[in-house]
């Protein structure tokens, strides 16, 4: 019957069969970090390779240990460690002890990653854990920002006045004091965590993302939009809003997380909405003058009840139908 | 199966430790696990009134009237709190000021209203005493142990004395809710561990030891060992 028919072939489903698998994926989202790894290097110098390298070696460590100590397969290979030890590190200042950015890497990929049953398992996006983490534990040596003669005017004269630690952007302009122009911003010419600084280098990796399809443009057009507006409804400037902070970074590299994000289009606005919202509520409201990584976090718990909302139509019981 | 005296004294430690093994009161647990002092101090006063009230409830077992025994079990575990209060802002003022609301919260402490239904009211006045000192044996060592973790790591010191304070940079979030959270979560896997997981087994298995068995509609078919 089969030798009849060579044209008609029976199989199970999937049918449509991509090349992509994580490790590629992966491969894509460290090809598009490199940008902003260079205009760290260039901006702090060669210590921000470094703790870098230091993050993404012990990342990678980690999983391996926890993997093998757990006698479950081996999973470095799939590179979703090298990820995770990269924008890490990404989120730290660059004058960061190397042992405080090994315990971040350890609260990222065996308490967040590991011990929920390792990729795609995850409730949280593990290095946004892990650097709040740190964030929190040991809040002043994630505060301790390091002034290069590279950076903007702006900033070298704030810290003339007050030498010990250099104030952000958003740290100045929560202060009233003025801020480095918008063309610096843009082009990353300030201080702050390691691979946050250049709004430029991290949209290059971005389109990078989205012309390789790895991403899709709804969170961070949806995240950068709100964050505009919302900028605007308070009478701020949505250019240095944009650019400041860990806007950019969470929007394109951390908000896209596939595991922890919406999986249909609607639940992704829906996502990248609640990110922008709670990152401008933090900044204008609260006590912190960075919100990103907590607004991320908070969506990310409450994607599965997104992802319960927003379900295609095709997946609801029949109405007043059976069982669930 | 008749267990020993020895066994009921032993039985809290480890094997059906209140916090780690039953997971029953562990709000007070994880607030006041910040400093090692504090934790010591309400392990003792929580196996003081524990043992205390588990002897007066066993004794009473007979006259409590079975349809208002939480309101009865209540009014004596809240009179020996109340002597244990007095007796701390007497002679320990700064550890009763430290442990603040949760001295009187002893009284609707789960592991004491579960011993009392559990145990107290099912067993002679010996064995319940004995259950009592155990159980809040292995409450004060959980209490004890997870402050001493959370306080080297968040603050350094070990009641008060310096560790490592001034050559490592503690890790604040110890002190705070999240890593209360995690050295709790760690302490269960580690006696999970030790027990080779018989312990939950037991647990999931048997009502015995769930405070809420007794209002449970779904007992044995469930196993019903919630908290």
């Amino acid at each position: 019957m089969a030798e009849r028919h060579t044209n008609l072939i029976v199989a199970s489903a999937p049918h449509v069969v991509s090349p992509a698998n994580t490790a590629s994926i992966m491969r894509d989202v460290l090809i598009a970090l490199i940008p902003a790894l260079a205009v760290s290097v260039y901006v702090f110098g060669i210590r921000a390779l470094m703790l870098s390298v230091c993050c993404v070696v012990f990342c990678v460590f980690f999983e391996w240990l926890s993997r093998r100590i757990m006698k479950r397969s081996n999973t470095i290979g799939d590179l979703s460690a090298a990820v995770t030890g990269l924008i890490l590190a990404f989120n730290l200042p660059v004058r960061l002890p190397f042992w405080m950015a090994a315990v971040g890497c350890l609260i990222a990929i065996v308490v967040v990653k590991q011990l929920f049953g390792g990729l795609g398992q995850n409730f949280a996006n593990p290095a946004i854990v892990g650097r709040i983490t740190l964030f929190i534990g040991f809040a002043s040596p994630m505060a301790n920002w390091t002034i290069t003669s590279r950076m903007s005017q702006a900033i070298l004269s704030a810290a003339e006045v007050d030498a010990t630690t250099g104030a952000t952007p958003l740290a100045l302009s929560a202060a009233g004091l003025p801020v480095p122009t918008n063309m610096e911003m843009f082009l990353g010419l300030i201080n702050g965590s390691m691979g946050e600084i250049s709004a430029a280098a991290l949209l290059l990796g971005g389109i990078y993302l989205i012309v390789r399809k790895v991403i899709s443009p709804a969170i961070p057009v949806s995240f950068l939009a709100t964050v505009a507006v919302l900028s605007l409804v308070f009478g701020l400037d949505p250019i240095f809003q944009l650019c400041a902070g860990g806007v950019m970074l969470g929007a394109i590299f951390m908000a896209t997380d596939y595991v922890t994000s919406p999986i249909t289009t609607t639940g992704r606005i829906i996502f990248g909405i609640g990110c922008g919202v709670f990152t401008m509520l933090i900044r204008v409201y609260a006590s912190y003058p960075e919100g990103v990584s907590f607004a991320i976090l908070l969506m990310n718990i409450l994607t599965p009840h997104i992802d319960r909302l927003t379900r295609h139509k095709t997946f609801k019981p029949a109405e007043g139908g059976a069982s669930k | 199966m008749k267990k020993t005296k020895l066994q009921i004294l032993t039985n809290g430690i480890i094997r059906e430790n209140p916090v780690l093994v039953l997971v029953l009161g562990t709000c007070p647990t994880l607030a006041i696990s910040t400093q090692a002092i504090n934790g010591l101090g309400m392990g003792v006063s929580v196996l003081v009134v524990l043992t205390c009230s588990n002897i007066m409830i066993s004794a009473l077992k007979r006259i409590i009237p079975d349809t208002v025994r939480i309101p009865c079990y209540i009014v004596v575990i809240a009179s020996f709190v109340t002597m244990v209060q007095l007796a701390l802002k007497a002679y320990l003022p700064s550890l009763d000021k430290a442990l603040g609301v949760y001295i009187p919260l002893i009284v609707v402490n789960c592991i004491i209203l579960g011993r009392a239904e559990a145990f107290a009211s099912k067993n002679s006045v010996i064995d319940s005493m004995l259950d009592g000192i155990g159980m809040g044996i292995g409450y004060t060592l959980t209490a004890t142990v997870m402050a001493c973790i959370r306080e080297l790591l968040g603050s350094g010191t070990i009641f008060g004395h310096t560790v490592t304070a001034g050559t490592i940079t503690p890790f604040t979030i110890m002190v705070m809710a999240p890593g209360g959270f995690f050295v709790f979560g760690c302490l269960i896997a580690l006696v999970n561990k030790l027990t080779k997981g018989k312990a939950r087994e037991k647990q999931q298995n048997k009502c015995l030891g769930c405070p809420g068995a007794a209002f449970c509609s779904q007992k044995v078919e469930e196993g019903g060992a919630e908290e």
